[in-house]
């Protein structure tokens, strides 16, 4: 039997995008979030004055560096297609566990950093490990998580506990001094420096690494990621241990920030991360973000804040409503993308 | 003789108490394409799936080189040497192409041995190997941009960049094009040359007999013969495939006559098109008429069934029923309206999946009843069970769930639910593909039965036989746009030809 | 299919029955029950009178799990439907012919309509945004678990409204033919449900979008409006939750109303047999589920354990049931207690 005869004819294909077109698609989630930023910044220097400060720029990082670290985290774990609901409990277990040992029981502030953060990677371990051995639901492990997590807080004190250790007040005082132009100076938190630090060390991972490749493959198709003989159960067990290491080490930074151990501390925080995460990019489906946009997303939920205390007339629970709306333009952007982007069937 | 490459002998396979394969074997030489081929459920992806490492033989030995192996997972196989394409192409289409084809073996540089990727020598590396295949695209694109030809031919280039001695090649040319499988072709040649051993599944017997060397039968799970391609006829290959005689399809029923111009005519499209997926088209259909869609693969005939049927909304033209003009939003509409659509993806449009067979048949028509008129458990299960006979499904009764039926069944109980509307044009994208030669046979007979009846019948068929053989009337696309009508009974080549003579104007 | 029913269910059963168990082992009077003051007394009657709000939003949230989605934000909506009421029913103090008496500033109806009404809407807003845009509803419904607070707030202007008004606390704390009145709510909503899904082809449509929306589509199924309508019913539930909340204690606060009842709510949905994957689902078993919270709840009061060790406890039974629903982990069980026979094929 013959092949079959067919003239060479050709169906035609969509039209082909321009490559230059094609890579600015690619990062147009990144450029909203970063133009919008920038926006809400000049619309701040406009109508207040001293907004324009670069003090007011630096104190985005100094107030939001614990976000910041543990948002890098959470994207992450929302890049490889889950999610970690325990990210705030962390934080306050890490600055209660902290502020227990050294107030109570007179530990050195060297020997009980280093144990938070392994305590915080080895509870992100176990819940990855959870979630990937038993097929678990990430919502569901990462939600008991954080019950278990503020629990075991409340174990520990009920109350607040206030670190007056000098080590501890000394690393939250330190400024070091960035900005010197006559009058203006501008100095930064050792917290700030620790979560750039972070972010720098978080984009390398993601995109020089194969761990950090391997999460985006798993994110995009895990099927395919399994096939293509990637290490899918480490990554997966990877990605909540870098959030559960994150997690720990922003609690330090909120510890140096807050200077007390407290079961109520980083409360509803997990929904900050995710928001920031969110407006930075990243689609929740995962396979797709930017670490570097989940920074913008943390500004801008703190250029919200400033703006609406500098106006000092609104109240701030309008943080939230602004918020939402936020999420709410950003996550229809999304949608719109994702629509335009789909090939016709 | 040269010593084969891959062997496989005594392979058994069990999923609980069920012989899935029973004492199969296997032999691949270097330099060869070798086609494997069964009905469904004859034990093929099994076969594969135990070759990948995806699962493991409850017994039975694998010899690559001569040295036994046993591959626990994909990523061993891989590192043994296996690779292989999917129809799916299971690759990651967030990651661009060079990524796809280096995922887990980068090669780095920088400081303690290397810690980092090294892209500028993935993207060089990646272009050399795409080359080899006669490939020259952007590197980093990514994969989600490019048809699914170039994703193919992609995982081939990741097979040979982690120097693969088998690559597998599992129902490659489902979702290609004319042009695109015999590109396929010419790569798969010329990795022949090169010493490769090819191992080729798909069920299109044309594209057996215009690429490989020999061919492997297997049937229920169990291994019927090895034959150089050359020595076996399409017949016996049938034969090999069935276990009986099969007289091939060489129109043997008369030609369908057209229909009577008297009936009215139930639909018409006057120049109903959507941009950049449909030119505007004129169509019309008379009751008890099956009008057959012939066209190439992206000619347009699924993008219309989807026009017609209300998932896409038109941009041009105007769709006619009974004569009035109608505005189809969403599919419910057209169901009111008396349509049916059989879709072509019965996994991702057509079943729903943990729901049982009764729910399954009775869902259409409980959707156009609405939310009140429910019918009772009795109502549904008499009408699942009235269908499950008229069209031979296979279940052990009517609750079990969908999902544990085989594809064949599976596609006849969505037929079944759609006739359960009882309606007065049925469109059918692809109802017979991925069933077996008898189940087919059953399916057009219904088909003609049921035109005969008085209903209207859209047929969208890849396999040309099947359209010319049971359609009143050839509408023909090329290209996403009505290229003419040809009467029933006309020959293939007729089709072809018309197909070819459009293209050589444009 | 009832056999898988009745599977599903007994697991959330035997919980339950432990758990009861454990509070009766460890407070003799637990399970006693008498008649006073006009109406039965007693732990277990304790227990379904808290319950009841939790109940409402399971049910709700169920339907919307069904059809594979979340919604984070019905502590929100508790907290914006409690504001409303409060804020309409206000119960200021007048003088009346001489007689101190309480008047409200709507009418109690009006207040109880407008405050389900808008709980509705907000769901409403819910279902459009998952059904139109077509947003993941984890994220739709995170922009009102965001932004509700914020509304709620805005509604009682930062304060706690403390409302005076009688006839208002019947619905948290009153009893009729000796029962808490919310049980009766709970048991209305329930019935009007159950009735809904099983004589209409709603059950099964909901189902089959949960499964496959496509499919179902496709099957002419108007997935679409289902998918809106399940949200604006659990936004409903959780306003009528909402009122029965600020009823029991008097008072409605814009940040804590409701707080953490959304994780309770599906823990409750998936303690009761269903699966956040979506399609098939048990409203009985969602029932069951936040009875086990509250009967837990109430267990670590009762044991006299500090009540934040709840959270742990929760967590751990969390925990333990996942474990359990996993067929991964209890495959894992089996193959430690048996010894696996040679060549068994891989999980």
């Amino acid at each position: 039997m013959n092949a079959v005869v067919s003239p060479t004819v050709q169906a035609s294909k969509p039209a082909a995008v321009p490559s230059a077109m094609r890579i600015q698609q690619k990062y147009l989630p990144l450029t909203a979030t970063i133009s919008l930023f920038v926006v809400m910044a000049t619309l701040g220097s406009v109508f207040y004055t001293g907004f324009f400060a670069p003090q007011v720029f630096l104190n985005l990082f100094i107030d939001n560096a614990f976000l910041i670290i543990c948002a890098v985290g959470m994207t992450f774990v929302i890049l490889a297609g889950g999610i970690d609901l325990s990210v705030g409990s962390v934080i306050a277990l890490t600055t209660m566990v902290s502020a227990s040992l050294v107030q109570r029981h007179g530990w050195s502030p060297f020997a009980v950093l280093p144990l938070v953060l392994a305590m915080g990677t080895a509870f992100g371990a176990l819940q990855g490990f959870l979630i990937e051995r038993f097929r678990l639901q990430p919502f569901i492990v990462t939600l008991a998580g954080m019950f278990m997590a503020r629990g075991l807080c409340y174990l520990i004190s009920i109350d607040s506990i206030d670190i007056t250790n000098p080590v501890y007040s000394a690393i939250s005082q330190t400024r070091i001094p960035v900005w010197a132009f006559g009058e203006e100076t501008a100095s930064i938190s050792i917290g700030a420096l620790i979560a750039i630090a972070v972010l720098l060390a978080a984009i390398f991972i993601a995109h020089c690494t194969p761990f950090g490749r391997a999460v985006y493959a798993v994110g995009g198709s895990e099927h395919s990621a399994v096939l293509m003989g990637l290490p899918v159960r480490g990554t997966l067990i990877g990605v909540y241990t870098l959030s559960g290491f994150c997690s720990a080490l922003a609690g330090v930074v909120f510890t140096f920030y807050m200077l007390s151990g407290y079961g109520l501390h980083a409360v509803g925080l997990e929904l900050d991360a995710i928001a920031a995460v969110v407006i930075g990019g990243t689609l929740l489906t995962g396979g797709v973000g930017y670490v570097f946009g989940t920074l913008f997303g943390v500004l801008m939920l703190g250029i919200i804040q400033t703006l609406i205390s500098f106006d000092g007339t609104l109240s701030s629970w309008w943080t939230r409503i602004v918020v939402g709306a936020l999420l709410f333009v950003f996550c229809l952007l999304q949608r719109v993308f994702a629509a335009r982007t789909a090939k016709p069937s | 003789m040269t010593s084969p490459i891959l062997e496989l002998s005594g392979i058994d396979k069990q999923f609980a108490g069920v012989s899935a394969l029973r004492d199969v074997q296997l032999r691949l030489f270097p330099g060869e394409i070798h086609a494997l081929m069964g009905q469904n459920g004859a034990g093929k992806s099994t076969l594969i799936k135990v070759l990948t490492g995806v699962l493991e033989s409850s017994r039975g030995d694998m010899r690559l080189a001569g040295a036994a192996i046993r591959p626990r997972s994909p990523l061993d196989a891989q590192k043994l040497g296996i690779s292989t394409v999917y129809q799916e192409v299971n690759l990651c289409p967030n990651l661009s192409v060079a990524e796809n084809v280096f995922a887990g073996r980068y090669p780095r540089c920088g400081a303690l041995q290397g810690f980092r990727i090294d892209w500028a020598e993935v993207h060089r590396r990646a272009r050399e190997l795409l080359a080899r295949i006669g490939l020259d695209i952007d590197v980093t694109q990514l994969l989600g941009s490019c048809s699914v030809a170039v994703q193919q031919l992609v995982a081939i280039a990741r097979a040979l960049g982690v120097e693969s001695k088998v690559l597998i090649l599992d129902e490659p040319t489902s979702s290609l094009d004319e042009d695109e499988v015999q590109k396929l072709f010419a790569v798969l040649r010329r990795l022949r040359s090169e010493g490769m051993a090819i191992l080729f599944i798909t069920h299109f017997l044309n594209q057996v007999y215009a690429v490989s060397d020999r061919i492997t039968v297997l049937r229920n799970g169990q291994w019927v013969g090895e034959w150089p391609a050359a020595e076996l006829g399409p017949q016996a290959l049938i034969s090999a495939m069935l276990g009986r005689e099969f007289a091939a399809t060489a129109g043997t029923a008369a030609p369908m006559a057209e229909a009577d111009a008297n009936t009215p005519v139930f639909l018409q499209t006057e120049g109903l098109g959507q941009a950049g997926r449909l030119h505007p088209i004129d169509l019309n259909l008379r009751a008890g008429e099956v009008l057959g869609l012939a066209g190439l693969l992206g000619a347009g005939r699924t993008e219309l069934a989807r026009l017609l049927f209300g998932l896409e909304a038109p941009d041009s033209g105007t769709l006619r029923i009974d004569g009035k003009n109608v505005r189809l939003t969403n599919p419910a509409d057209a169901v009111d309206h008396g349509l049916a659509l059989c879709p072509e993806e019965r996994k991702t449009d057509g079943i729903v999946g943990e729901l049982s067979v009764r729910e399954n048949i009775a869902l259409a028509l409980q959707a156009r009843q609405g939310v009140r008129r429910f019918m009772s458990h009795a109502e549904q299960t008499a009408l699942a069970e009235k269908f499950v006979k008229a069209l031979g499904i296979k279940c052990t009764n009517v609750e079990m769930p969908i999902g544990l039926l085989s594809g064949g069944n599976q596609q006849k109980a969505m037929i079944a639910r759609w006739l359960a509307t009882d309606p007065r044009l049925l469109i059918l994208d692809e109802p017979t593909r991925g069933i077996d030669v008898a189940a087919k046979q059953e399916i057009m007979d219904e088909i003609l039965r049921l035109a005969k009846a008085g209903m209207a019948v859209l047929f969208i068929s890849s396999e040309m036989s099947e359209v010319v053989r049971v359609s009143n009337r050839i509408a023909v696309l090329r290209d996403r746009r009505k290229v003419g009508e040809l009467p029933g009974g006309s020959s293939e080549a007729a089709v072809y030809e018309l197909i070819a003579a459009e293209h050589e104007h444009a | 299919m009832r056999d898988l029913m009745k599977h599903r269910l007994a697991w959330p059963v035997i919980t339950l029955f432990v758990l009861l168990a454990i509070n009766a082992a460890f407070n003799p009077g637990f399970l006693h029950i008498e008649w006073r003051d006009g109406h039965l007394y007693g732990s277990l009657i304790d227990i379904l009178n808290r319950a009841a709000p939790l109940m409402l939003v399971s049910l709700g949230m169920t339907l919307v799990i069904a059809t594979r989605g979340i919604d984070i934000s019905v502590g929100a909506v508790v907290a914006i439907a409690a504001a409303l009421a409060a804020w309409m029913i206000g119960g200021a103090l007048v003088v009346v012919d001489g007689v101190a008496t309480h008047v409200t500033r709507f009418p109690m109806p009006l207040a109880l309509f407008a405050a389900v009404a808008v709980a509705a809407l907000c769901g409403l807003w819910n279902g459009m945004l998952v059904a139109r845009v077509g947003m993941q509803p984890i994220i739709a419904t995170l922009i009102l678990m965001v932004a509700g607070r914020g509304i709620a707030q805005l509604i009682t202007n930062g304060q706690i409204i403390t409302i005076y008004y009688g006839p208002y606390f019947f619905l948290g704390s009153g009893y009729l033919f000796g029962l808490p009145f919310s049980l009766f709510i709970v048991a209305a909503v329930f019935i009007a449900l159950y009735l809904a899904i099983t004589r209409s082809a709603l059950g099964l449509f909901i189902q089959s979008v949960g499964i496959n929306p496509e499919a179902s589509r496709v099957a002419g199924v108007k997935a679409r409006a289902i998918i809106v309508g399940v949200y604006a019913f659990c936004g409903a539930c959780a306003g009528v939750a909402g009122l029965l909340i600020s009823s029991n204690v008097k008072s409605a606060d814009g940040n804590n109303a409701g707080q953490l009842i959304e994780l309770d709510a599906i823990l409750a949905v998936t303690l009761g047999g269903t699966l956040l994957t979506g399609g098939k689902f048990s409203l009985v078993g969602s029932m069951l589920g936040a009875l086990i919270i509250q009967t837990l709840t109430y267990a670590i009061y009762s044991l006299g354990v500090p009540p934040e060790i709840n959270l742990v406890v929760k967590a751990v039974v969390v925990f333990a049931v996942m474990l359990m629903q996993s067929a991964e982990f209890r495959d894992s069980i089996r193959s430690l207690v048996q010894k696996p026979a040679r060549g068994e094929v891989r999980a």
